[in-house]
């Protein structure tokens, strides 16, 4: 396929990687061959409080292909303990401030204990059988009902980037002037991320340099946190992870097991693979908590907001105050004078729980948008015209006016697509043989979050017309490597087909960990800056030569098609260019430096979410009939991959509403769904006709490319349109996530 | 590493001799349950006989239009047979609702039968379990039991038998063959099964080595009315919170015939005998089905978590009886798509 510049950025182009992807071909960090590897195997706690009083490992050291038994009593103490900061600020990122294995506490079930290494994962996996614990157990905390009495408001939340507190106005005052006042507590099990490729890393020593075969989202982030726990200077890790096999968050922090494996490898002499089993997935990587948000709303008859208060509760770990920021877009993307966000967390026997997609925003807006649900139903006005009587054209909380909106668009585009208009907003109106239809609409929104530190990126045009531009970002799924090929080709001026991108590999330019929806905003900044920086070189080189037809002209009149500098009628190639210079090559780099936190702009995505269901109240059946959602993402980078990223998050948020759930066992402190078979993923059957409509807006603000993510704004606002299609089928409404059979009974 | 051996069966009864005589020898047939748990460390045989090989994968109709099944006839086969449909229209249905297309392609009738329970208790290798450890407990009674059942249970177990399939035989009336060390032998569908009472950890009444041959269903001309209801939480590739097998025989507005069993509800497949007796000679009405579906749930005994099943099991009894009571023929199977 040849697309012809400058057309490239936007077009469907087919991902680079697909047949490799298809065929087997594409390595995993996993199945990536290493000679003379060993295998590790993790052993977890049975007990989710306490302390490990013995560890008998000999029955498990005697056995044959047997290297190793790493526990506390022989793991060396790490260096240094990194703090928790999320992985986009680009510095060392642990997914929580506890390292296991130093000690013999245990905190929460599933916690690393042990670590067998044997010559195949085989014998590693029954040696791990073999090793005796012995527990002194307290009781554990582990859920809502457990911890609600014991409660504190933190300083800051996640990480340190978000207060536990934030207020404007006079909540209080502004409830009491209202006219209609909405009032709900929502409840929400735990979520596990569950990529079909689980956590694994491949440690390789050489003397005393250190090579991770890693799947993470961002491989500067693993060698900046496992240089920290190990005291290893920068420049002796190296981490690659070119494909990775989804994410969604769990790999966005650098959990244990990157610097387990590097620890076991030194242990024993050799190269060690550590891979997590997918009961293990549920204990080691992170997951969305357990919780509880609390939210009032008080308006004026004609629907104008007064107040809102959003509280929330959760559970967090024994060391770090994590809350996913659920509270954080509900006092922004209303105009509303009154606003009052609290997080209350308690102490539990959890491990510090993580980013998960859309983390806060997908639970935040569910509360949110069925209470601006249930207001629309009380006042008798129309759903979508109660958002718009309270758009708001800049960030209700900074007073800053957005970088750019589209939100009135994704209403009014998102409903005419899905025939909103001229809905009948009775509940229970419409039957069809044991089924109630139900429609139902949400506003959806994501922060455009970019990263704290320059992101670079490298672009090579070899004399051949070739060209290789390289970052260090692995692609986990999103369509990375084919984005920025287009991107790198349209800045270069060159053919999609003549461009490689090269990534995954901590010897590229550095990239912040993909994560928050930043990824093609600020990877595909560097690689213009890098791709268009090398077209001006190579035209200034051009309009100084003077056996080149363009000499003397002015290097703006100059323009680039398929690797051919064009000015007027004069025209000379790359390729002649370099060629007879004899340059085998040419190389930039390009580095873009992301806005700073006082930019005076609100910067946010938006879009609007309609779902129609069909509830067989019998039965208490949700299936749902059909989705569309309406984004304003920027600039499109990639019309396909952006569309299956947002078709993606909408299937996730039906997800969310119908199915998704881990529970905490309350006596044993350990998690009851640990496998695919009781955690419940939407399949195939569940899924619906999903219609997404793209619209471009401007921005100038956010990044070059005026590129605003569509990671996780396809799933927010996804659960509240299925809840209230719901509630309009039945006239029951739920505010509990996952809405099950016995809800609807 | 704990060493397993393989042996390939070439016929029944050397299949039949391997296993009855080592205690640590297993069959092997589709692998579906038996490498799962064997990976789980639930099950530890030191060795997997293979009966892949042995002639029994044949699905015939009688000539008195009954059928019979081979015990490694495959789930997908079975359901795909145009006399399966045809004759027994719940047995294709129970079989295209459960599992995947994946394992129904691999899974045979006979380990079907012998499938283990999916209580994550039993599961994990390590919580308490009379089923797997004979006097260790029951972590399912005080623990997460939404899953789990309310009718056959006893205070040594609640763990829900899971196939849809056995649903459907067990109406039916079907006849379960089997060669054993002492030879062959048939039991009554509903004798296969055994509540778990004192001793969930033997749950069907075979020796060691005792091997399903075949699966006899005898004709019954009313089956081919009849339908298989699934509700469950998600539209494919999970077990029923409540299913229910009806095959139903209406005349002048009255009910001349019906077989009925539950599934999802109970520690074995659930023959609706008290449903079935309210409902034989009573007309079609709604207040009628409510009255059968309660008087067959009146023995249940749910925890707090499952409750709901008790309602959600009616409601389902009474949506399979109006499906097919109204005479306009086979329901479509799992709710019928909105």
């Amino acid at each position: 396929m040849t697309t012809t510049t400058p057309s490239a950025i936007g077009q469907p182009l087919d991902r680079v990687d697909g047949r490799p992807k298809v065929t087997g071909h594409a390595r995993y960090s996993a199945e990536i061959p290493v000679p003379d590897t060993a295998y590790a195997y993790v052993v977890g706690s049975r007990i989710a409080a306490g302390r490990v009083t013995d560890i008998d490992v000999s029955a498990a050291r005697a056995e044959e292909g047997v290297l190793a038994v790493l526990t506390h009593r022989n793991l060396p103490r790490i260096a240094e303990q990194p703090p928790l900061i999320p992985s986009l600020a680009g510095t060392a990122a642990p997914g929580q401030t506890f390292f296991p294995m130093q000690d013999d506490t245990v905190h929460y079930a599933g916690q690393q204990i042990a670590v067998v290494i044997a010559d195949t994962w085989e014998r590693a996996q029954h040696a791990a059988r073999l090793v005796r614990v012995s527990y002194a157990e307290s009781t554990p905390v582990t859920t809502l009902d457990q911890g609600r009495d014991d409660t504190y408001v933190p300083e800051k939340i996640f990480g340190g980037w978000i207060p536990g507190r934030i207020e404007r106005g006079d909540v209080a005052a502004g409830l009491a002037e209202a006219d209609v006042l909405v009032d709900g507590t929502f409840t929400y099990a735990a979520n596990n991320h569950n990529p079909i490729e689980p956590a694994c890393t491949t440690a390789q020593w050489e003397g005393d340099e250190l090579l991770l075969y890693d799947t993470t989202q961002g491989v500067n982030a693993t060698q900046m946190t496992v240089s920290r726990l190990l005291g290893l200077p920068m420049s002796k890790i190296r981490v690659m992870g070119h494909y990775v096999g989804g994410s969604f968050g769990c790999k966005a922090m650098i959990h244990a097991h990157s610097a387990l494996a590097a620890m076991a490898a030194r242990e024993v002499g050799r190269p060690v693979k550590l891979v997590l089993t997918r009961e293990q997935m549920f204990t080691s990587v992170g997951h969305r908590e357990e919780q509880e948000q609390h939210l009032t709303m008080g308006a004026t008859r004609d629907g104008r907001l007064t107040a809102i208060r959003h509280h929330k509760l959760s559970p967090t770990s024994h060391f770090d105050d994590w809350a996913e920021p659920s509270i954080g877009v509900s006092s922004e993307i209303y105009a509303c004078p009154n606003y009052e966000g609290v997080y209350r967390l308690f102490r539990a026997n959890t491990m510090t729980p993580t980013f998960m997609r859309a983390p806060g925003e997908a639970s935040g807006m569910y509360a949110l948008e069925c209470s601006m649900d249930e207001l629309a139903h009380e006042l008798g006005m129309d759903p979508v015209e109660l958002r718009l009587r309270n758009y708001t054209d800049v960030d209700a909380m900074s007073g800053r006016p957005w970088s750019s909106s589209g939100q009135r668009e994704c209403y009014e585009r998102g409903a005419r697509r899905f025939g909103w208009a001229g809905r009948d907003p009775r509940p229970g109106t419409r039957r069809e043989g044991n089924w109630l239809i139900g429609t139902g609409m949400a506003a959806a929104c994501y922060p455009v979050a970019p990263p704290a530190n320059p992101q670079r990126a490298r672009a090579r045009l070899y004399a051949d017309g070739t060209a290789v531009v390289q970052a260090a970002t692995p692609d986990f799924g999103t369509g990375v490597a084919t984005v920025m090929t287009q991107v790198a080709a349209e800045g270069l001026g060159v053919s999609v087909d003549r461009c490689r991108f090269e990534n995954g590999d901590t010897d590229l330019p550095n990239i912040a960990a993909a994560v928050g929806s930043a990824g093609a905003g600020m990877i595909s900044a560097a690689v213009h800056a890098a791709a268009t920086g090398l077209r001006e070189q190579l035209i200034k080189r051009a309009v100084t030569d003077p056996r080149s037809p363009l000499h003397g002209a002015d290097t703006v009149d100059v323009v680039v098609r398929d690797g051919v500098m064009i000015a007027g009628t004069a025209t000379d190639a790359y390729t002649e260019l370099l060629q007879r210079n004899f340059q085998p090559d040419a190389e930039a780099s390009g580095q873009w430096s992301p806005p700073s936190g006082d930019v005076p702009y609100g910067m946010m995505t938006f879009g609007a979410q309609f779902a129609e269901v069909a509830v067989d109240a019998e039965l208490g059946l949700v299936r749902v009939r059909r989705m569309t959602g309406a984004f304003a993402p920027g600039r499109v980078l990639n019309a396909r991959t952006a569309r299956s990223q947002l078709t993606g998050g909408m299937l996730w948020g039906l997800g969310q509403a119908l199915l998704e759930a881990n529970y905490m066992n309350p006596d044993t402190g350990r998690w009851v769904n640990s496998n695919l078979g009781e955690y419940l993923v939407a399949v195939n059957a569940d899924a619906p006709d999903v219609d997404v409509e793209l619209i471009e807006v401007e921005d100038s603000i956010v990044n070059p490319l005026g590129v605003k993510g569509v990671g996780e704004i396809g799933q927010v606002g996804a659960a509240a349109a299925i809840a209230n299609a719901v509630h309009h089928a039945t006239g029951r409404r739920v505010r509990k996530l996952p809405i099950t059979i016995e809800d609807l009974l | 590493m704990r060493p397993i051996t393989y042996l390939r069966a070439t016929d029944t009864a050397t299949a039949v001799a391997a296993v009855s005589t080592d205690p640590t020898s297993d069959f092997l047939a589709g692998g579906t349950t038996e490498v799962d748990l064997l990976r789980q460390n639930v099950l530890n045989p030191r060795r997997l006989v293979d009966i892949n090989d042995l002639p029994l994968t044949g699905i015939e109709g009688t000539p008195d239009g009954g059928l019979r099944i081979g015990a490694l006839a495959r789930m997908s086969d079975v359901a795909a047979a145009p006399v399966v449909r045809e004759r027994f229209p719940l047995i294709a249905q129970a079989l295209e609702l459960g599992a995947s297309a994946q394992l129904r392609n691999m899974a045979s009738m006979g380990g079907n039968l012998l499938q283990r329970v999916r209580c994550s208790y039993f599961r994990d290798a390590e919580s308490a379990c009379n089923k797997r450890e004979p006097g260790t407990g029951c972590s399912a009674i005080e623990g997460f039991s939404r899953g789990h059942a309310v009718l056959g249970t006893s205070e040594h177990c609640i763990a829900t038998h899971p196939s849809d399939v056995a649903v459907a035989l067990t109406a039916l009336d079907t006849r379960v063959h089997t060669l054993g060390p002492n030879g062959e032998r048939a039991y009554p569908v509903d004798d296969f099964f055994l509540l778990p009472g004192d001793s969930p950890h033997r749950e069907h009444p075979l020796e060691h080595g005792e091997l399903i041959t075949g699966i006899e269903v005898p004709a019954m001309p009313l089956a081919r009315h009849s339908l298989y209801l699934k509700v469950r939480d998600r539209e494919s590739y999970e077990f029923a919170l409540v299913s229910v097998a009806l095959a139903l025989s209406v005349m002048n507005g009255t009910i001349a015939d019906v077989r009925m069993a539950l599934g999802g509800v109970a520690t074995k497949p659930w023959r609706a005998r008290r449903a079935e007796d309210f409902l034989i000679g009573a007309a079609t009405v709604r207040d009628n089905f409510a009255l059968a579906a309660r008087v067959e749930m009146a023995d249940a005994r749910p925890t707090p978590m499952n409750a709901f099943k008790v309602e959600l099991a009616q409601r389902a009894i009474v949506r399979a009886l109006d499906t097919l009571g109204d005479g306009t023929g086979p329901g479509a199977g799992s709710g019928s798509s909105p």
